[in-house]
């Protein structure tokens, strides 16, 4: 058989009889050794685990930052940095923790779990997501070059103008944020049009649309929602980079331009973006929780209506974090009443993970603390959030750290905590070592406690009037003892979070052995090797269930899922796609070969932006042109990939 | 199920629509038009704020537009019936409608550049100006790379390299071409008709 034919019938084989698929597989999934290796592989697993080592890393970094601010505010009149010092902190900060780490880290993980547990050789596009993890790394660089040249944004990570425009920042501080994430959008939209695509194509026969793992879900709706938002902000980012340096009016009050448009263009993206670095965290718990409490997740079918209604009900939200910037009654009144509603989908998934833990048989493991402190941390959250959605009490609140009290609780408490538990689960099926229990549950209590004491005063800080975004503040106004308690917290918090890096390194050296199913869980990426093999799957599996791994111990059907036996795809790098609702086998894919493309395409652009930053418009025009014919080569019909016509025999 | 996964034949590599790049095609489209949504809310939103005496005094005519428009709709022809030569496996006839697609769209750049020249405006003028221009820019900057597109995809049915069956390439490029042409219509009828009808 070669590649010329336009047709095959994949062989249902069992692998008991047919021991030398694997020895095959092994040679043609080879990786390329060495660091020409890692440069030009297109393994999901390694461009997976690269995401989040790289968001963990900014992770570490935006926290010094935090920590010196904390250090800063522990006093009254502190003068540890200065007042444009500050700002640079807190707008880094910000940008790293919501840009930088938030969405990426969760991307790691869905780029290293989609094809596992969708029962998958690889993403929909092994080499855009390559692509978008060298983009996110090269525009993470860009953002933080600003900090080497001393220039760092400083208006925050909402950046409003007039302040971020010309007149009030003359510095290269904002074209440095503007220009970063447009170049960074471009990574966030090809990996979300990556996901959106493998959900739909990639998934395993038989696994039909009701029997997907949430996780894939949470990442595919907010894919969607990335889509149709990011857009918003690289075109806000686009329109004040020219009105900086382009002469142009859009957000110009004194020549017909409208300084809320930027708002209005930021938060059309920025709101649904907060749902988009905590849905696809929500799934993450939805899957692993129930491998702690021995049962299936209570209430799938909720909980997945629940997630797409929140990501679309996410898009009619914005005008809530503009309430006290004048607009009409109606606006206000709209806005209010829909930011409640939200609460309503977006709480199924709380309850339904009370329900789990209440009706299953908790197992007390650190990925079960960490998802029980997620669920408490939401909760208070949710509730600070609906008291900021009623504009009679944002009025009050807003711009006060009642609003950084609120946020930390959504992201930390929504996206760290899953993020830390989720390391736990999955940690053993990357590495195939454990990490260690006992310390782990250690580390939990100092980062939950930690997390508890810096930022709960927090919303008293904010009652008592305390204004974000102030370099220090006075004696004498009452704000002394909470900013202290504060600061102690963001200590422990820290060294929670130091005390996890050393579990996670003292890991990679474990002697103790995962095997395929350290946690009795139930889906499909317990059913191969721990570390997986190249090509995940000896046999395309096929199921006929939502757990494949539980079906001997759930009432219903008998156990149908056999690990040994599926469809061999062994005639070149090959995977099965499948059709998007009933997941019935479509079409045979031909999977590339590993490529620099990705890398020289980055490469490229890189060049260009810096170009665009400097004003060199010669090197800007030399790297979109090598970008383009980059794009070029990397698209050029491939026999080898099945795109090209063969001569008639 | 077992059954069902039996002997069941099934096409290999990049088949029409089966092909994920054609999934991949349709994605990039959404957020594309995403973007020209967001452009076009911001003009209508500056457009509102700033009331009627916000247009320039000449109003955006038709002269050179109202052509060009139908320059572009009958290159979307021409590209569709490029795409149904290939999948009769006509790849020389599929090549030469593609390059007339690209020639259409070529000359819709030069004459829109034509029209820009003759404004009496320009991006720095005022805010309507930027916004007018950089609405269309965006548009003629899609075009460009629909140009490059369809040329290419004439280099490569011209080469031989597709077929009535491996030609998911020629229905990728084809669909964001005709996206490129629906969203100038689009564009054209909030920054060139809605005008005269007084809105906006």
């Amino acid at each position: 058989m070669t590649t010329t034919d336009y047709d095959r019938a994949p062989r249902l084989v069992d692998l008991g009889s047919h021991g030398s698929l694997v020895g095959n597989l092994e040679d043609i999934w080879a990786p390329k050794p060495g660091l020409y290796g890692w440069i030009v592989s297109v393994d999901h697993k390694s461009i997976g685990i690269r995401y989040i080592v790289t968001a963990f890393i900014f992770l570490l970094v935006g926290g010094l930052e935090a920590m010196v601010m904390r250090f800063q505010l522990a006093r009254p009149n502190e003068r540890l940095v200065t007042p444009e010092q500050y700002n640079e902190l807190f707008s880094l900060h910000g940008i790293t923790m919501i840009f930088l780490y938030a969405l990426p880290v969760l991307s790691g993980f869905s780029n290293y779990l989609f094809p596992l547990v969708l029962g998958a050789r690889d993403m929909a596009f092994p080499r855009l997501n390559a692509f978008s993890y060298w983009v996110y790394l090269a525009s993470g660089i860009f953002l933080y070059a600003s900090l080497l040249v001393g220039a760092a944004p400083n208006d925050g990570w909402f950046n409003y103008v007039p302040y971020a425009l010309r007149a009030y920042n003359p510095g290269p501080n904002m074209d440095f944020y503007a220009l970063g994430m447009i170049f960074l959008g471009i990574s966030t939209t090809v990996g979300s049009v990556n996901f959106v695509v493998t959900f739909l194509r990639m998934r395993a026969p038989g696994m039909t649309i009701d029997r997907v793992p949430i996780l894939t879900w949470g990442t595919t709706t907010i894919s969607v929602g990335n889509l149709l938002a990011v857009p918003s902000v690289s075109l806000a980012f686009f329109l004040l980079w020219m009105d900086r340096q382009f002469g142009t009016h859009f957000f110009r009050a004194e020549t017909g331009g409208q300084p809320l448009l930027w708002q209005h263009l930021f938060w059309m993206f920025a709101h649904p973006w907060v749902y988009v670095v905590v849905l696809p965290a929500m799934g993450l718990v939805s899957d692993a929780l129930p491998f702690y409490c021995r049962r299936p997740l209570v209430g799938y079918t909720a909980v997945v209506v629940g997630t797409i209604t929140t990501m679309v009900l996410g898009f009619g939200v914005w005008l809530h974090h503009m309430f006290a910037t004048g607009i009409p009654f109606m606006a206000l009144a709209f806005f209010s009443g829909a930011s409640f509603i939200i609460t309503i989908p977006s709480s199924i998934a709380v309850f339904s993970w009370v329900a789990t833990i209440w009706t299953g048989r908790p197992v007390i493991t650190t990925a079960f603390l960490y998802f029980a402190g997620f669920i408490s941390m939401f909760v208070i959250g949710g509730v600070s959030g609906v008291a900021t959605a009623a504009v009679a009490a944002d009025l009050q609140l807003t711009d006060t750290y009642f609003v950084v009290a609120h946020l930390h609780y959504v992201l930390i408490g929504i996206n760290l905590f899953a993020v830390l538990g989720a390391l736990y689960v999955w940690f053993p099926k990357m590495t195939g070592r454990m990490l260690d229990e006992s310390l782990g549950k250690l580390t939990f209590w100092i980062v939950f406690i930690g997390f508890n004491v810096a930022f709960f005063p927090m919303h008293i800080t904010g009652l008592l009037g305390m204004p974000r975004r102030i370099y220090t503040y006075p004696d004498g106004v009452g704000w002394n003892a909470v900013n202290m308690i504060s600061t102690i917290g963001s200590v422990i918090l820290a060294t929670g979070i130091l005390l996890y890096v050393i579990v996670v390194l003292k890991g990679l050296k474990s002697t103790e052995r995962a095997g395929d199913n350290p946690w009795d869980a139930s889906s499909l990426e317990w059913a191969t090797l721990s570390p997986p093999p190249h090509y995940n799957f000896a046999v395309i599996p096929y199921v006929t269930s939502r757990h494949p791994l539980w079906e001997s111990r759930l009432p219903g059907q008998g156990a149908m899922f056999r690990r040994d036996e599926g469809l061999a795809l062994a005639d070149g790098k090959e995977a099965l796609a499948t059709t998007a609702i009933e997941a019935i086998p479509d079409a045979i894919l031909k999977m590339p070969e590993d490529t620099a493309a990705p890398f020289i395409v980055t490469l490229a652009m890189s060049i260009g932006f810096t170009g665009a930053l400097m004003h060199l418009w010669w090197l800007a025009g030399a790297g979109a042109l090598a970008s383009a014919l980059g794009i070029l080569v990397w698209l050029w019909p491939e026999a080898e990939l099945a795109q090209r016509a063969e001569e008639p025999r | 199920m077992t059954d069902a996964l039996r002997y069941r034949e099934l096409p290999v590599g990049s088949i029409g629509h089966r092909a994920n790049g054609w999934w991949g095609a349709l994605t990039l489209i959404a957020t594309e038009a995403a973007l020209f949504a967001y452009l076009l809310f911001s003009y209508y939103y500056v457009a509102v704020q700033n009331g009627r005496d916000w247009l320039p005094a000449e109003l955006p005519g038709f002269k050179l537009a109202g052509p060009n428009t139908i320059v572009l709709v009958v290159s979307s022809v021409l590209v569709w019936l490029g795409e149904r030569a290939i999948k009769r496996g006509a790849a020389r006839i599929a090549s030469l409608w593609m390059a007339g697609g690209a020639l259409l769209g070529a000359i819709f750049v030069t004459v829109q550049y034509f029209e820009w020249s003759s404004k009496a405006f320009g991006i720095a003028t005022s805010s309507y100006g930027s916004l007018y221009f950089t609405i269309t820019g965006f548009h003629m900057m899609h075009v460009i790379v629909g140009v490059v597109v369809l040329l290419t995809l004439a280099a490569w049915s011209a080469l031989g390299y597709f077929d009535s069956r491996r030609n998911a390439a020629v229905s990728a490029g084809a669909i964001y071409w005709h996206f490129v042409d629906v969203v100038w219509l689009a564009i054209f009828t909030s920054l060139y008709v809605t005008p005269h009808l007084g809105v906006g």
